[in-house]
């Protein structure tokens, strides 16, 4: 494990921003910290880099304790959301920032090596004011990795850039973390985002961790409501979750537990469609159906799944 | 509109008076009259003023110097104050809220061979001849530092304040200890403030009179004291108006050229 947290607590004035959290991340991995804004999840964060002191617990990082160091002696590194670029300095100027004491020869190689793999070598006498958002990204990267931190902090780096160039982006980030071998621990809001990246996933809510495993599980097998609805859709029908991908819809009675209801609207969303059933017993259901299935609004509809796909919580 | 009619009125046409005084001969009585004349801009050169501007230009550099110094780690005390922020910057304008002539009548006060620093050190039995404090340029240095100080924090102040924290945050994650951060990341990003801070400071201290009037005596004549003898004793206004020209220049010519540097580094 290269980092560990350990009954990690941190308390402000007014408020519990972490509270009792404990997590063990193993070298090399895309760890990600997924949660709704003011879950705790920067705080964590901060508190891993050195930029708030922990009112509790212990942080330990390749095997020694840093919770009581200061940020530069800490070797972790940040990857800001705002992207953090000196503004005076140059592409160049910011990369290599951080190697003023390390000796020149391998510096300058390093350097090289980190802008040509994020494709900024050709653009390293640009100032950050002349760099697009995801240009700036590619920036922050490298003069953080250049570093070799023992692990990569990534503070919601994908929400200040556009749809489109999201998807490319986070394509690029996954790629590089396969080909570095750096730890990510990666923070966002973005469930979408979190269940393609990870290979683990630590779901926050409240200063709290809810549940924390692959992607597959917590989709799968959520352990509480909050998880449940957080990753993915899901319908609840008396009181027991089902995802729209298992709600099967036919025009005719199926077998024994089949619902009636009547399609309210169809959302066309291009590889498939979503139905907003209304059920004869009152719930509102969404299903998901092939997009070249004809039902349409206002049609009486027969809905059921199989029972092995419903997710239960204890009351 | 209406600004440009009142720079004009209240800039460009005084300007345009004294420019034109500049270039006319002296009256018998003071006052100008024709002809049309250069010679009081050929006898600027003249070495026998060289020493006034020289000294001039010495006491105003190390005045900015001086307040830049003194005024940076003010100004950080003062970004970094928490709550009593407001608190603290009241208390750096307060001198405005009195008249500069009685502050540095309390100067000389406190600065003569009589005054309150030469009284307590004889009466502590630290000297027995008091110190010559005032009545020379240090005494006259000591008061551009103090009248201009508050000039020099506040730029640098407001250019603190705006600094993104996040940024010295990213420089301590990349390795750099809080000094590192300051002389790296902090100053750097306070060029544009601390050239604001010189230039008010540097320029009316060029042009200074009533300092270096009152606390430097008749052994330092700066450039003010020049025209202001001019317009009056001496009654040569149009040499008077030539120097004021030419201080203008320098001034203008200083102030282009920091705002140049700005933009470069930004």
């Amino acid at each position: 494990m290269i980092l560990e947290l350990r009954g990690l607590s941190k308390q402000f004035a007014a408020h519990r921003a972490v509270h009792d959290v404990s997590l063990s991340i193993e070298r090399g991995a895309f760890f990600s910290l997924l949660g709704p804004s003011g879950c705790g999840k920067t705080t964590t964060l901060r508190l891993i880099a050195g930029f708030e002191t922990p009112s509790a617990g212990e942080i330990w990082l390749n095997g020694k304790r840093i919770d009581a160091l200061p940020p530069f002696r800490r070797n972790v590194n940040t990857v800001f959301q705002s992207y953090a670029l000196f503004p005076h300095l140059t592409v160049l100027g910011n990369v290599e920032f951080g190697l003023r004491h390390t000796p020149s020869a391998d510096a300058a190689l390093r350097v090289r090596q980190v802008l040509e793999q994020v494709q900024m070598w050709d653009k390293q006498s640009r100032r950050p004011s002349e760099l697009s958002g995801g240009e700036r990204q590619r920036v922050a990267l490298a003069r953080a990795l250049v570093l070799a931190p023992d692990v990569l902090l990534l503070d919601e780096p994908l929400s200040a850039l556009d749809p489109q160039l999201r998807k490319q982006v986070r394509a690029e980030l996954k790629a590089l973390q396969r080909q570095t071998g750096v730890t990510f621990l990666f923070i966002t809001h973005d469930q979408e985002e979190a269940l393609a990246l990870s290979d683990r996933i630590a779901v926050m809510r409240g200063g709290e961790i809810e549940q924390s495993g692959t992607p597959q599980e917590l989709y799968r097998t959520p352990r509480t409501r909050f998880v449940a609805s957080f990753l993915g859709e899901i319908n609840w029908v008396d009181g027991v979750g089902i995802r729209p991908e298992c709600v099967w819809v036919a025009r005719a009675p199926g077998p024994d537990g089949s619902r009636p209801g009547r399609i309210a609207h169809t959302t066309f969303l291009g590889p498939y469609r979503h139905l907003a059933i209304q059920l004869e017993s009152g719930e509102v259901v969404t299903a998901q159906t092939a997009a070249a299935a004809t039902f349409h609004a206002a049609e009486n509809v027969q809905v059921s799944w199989d029972p092995a796909d419903e997710l239960r919580f204890p009351a | 509109m209406p600004a440009a009619i009142l720079m004009l009125l209240t800039i460009a046409v005084p300007a345009a008076i004294v420019g034109i005084y500049s270039i006319l001969s002296r009256g018998a009585y003071g006052g100008v009259e024709l002809p049309w004349t250069s010679e009081n801009y050929t006898r600027l050169i003249d070495p026998l003023y060289g020493g006034i501007f020289l000294r001039s230009f010495a006491l105003a550099a190390a005045a900015t110097a001086l307040c830049i110094l003194l005024g940076f780690p003010l100004a950080l005390f003062l970004a970094r104050s928490g709550a009593r922020k407001n608190l603290y910057l009241s208390l750096v304008i307060l001198p405005f809220w009195t008249s500069f002539l009685i502050r540095l009548y309390a100067w000389m006060f406190l600065l003569r061979d009589t005054g309150l620093i030469n009284s307590a050190l004889q009466s502590l039995g630290l000297i027995r001849q008091p110190l010559p404090l005032l009545y020379n340029n240090g005494a006259v240095l000591v008061g551009l530092v103090y009248g201009f100080l508050p000039f020099a924090v506040l730029p640098i102040y407001a250019t603190l304040e705006r600094l993104d924290q996040s940024l010295l945050e990213a420089a301590a994650d990349l390795g750099a200890r809080p000094m590192a951060v300051l002389t790296r990341v902090t100053l750097p990003l306070c060029a544009p403030g601390m050239g604001a801070a010189a230039i008010l400071v540097f320029v009316p201290s060029l042009g200074t009179y009533i300092t270096s009037d009152l606390l430097g005596g008749s052994k330092t004549i700066l450039i003010g004291n020049l025209v202001q003898n001019q317009f009056t004793t001496a009654r040569d206004w149009p040499f008077g108006a030539a120097v004021s020209i030419g201080l203008m220049i320098v001034a203008l010519l200083l102030m282009f050229a920091v705002r140049r540097r700005g933009e470069e580094l930004l």
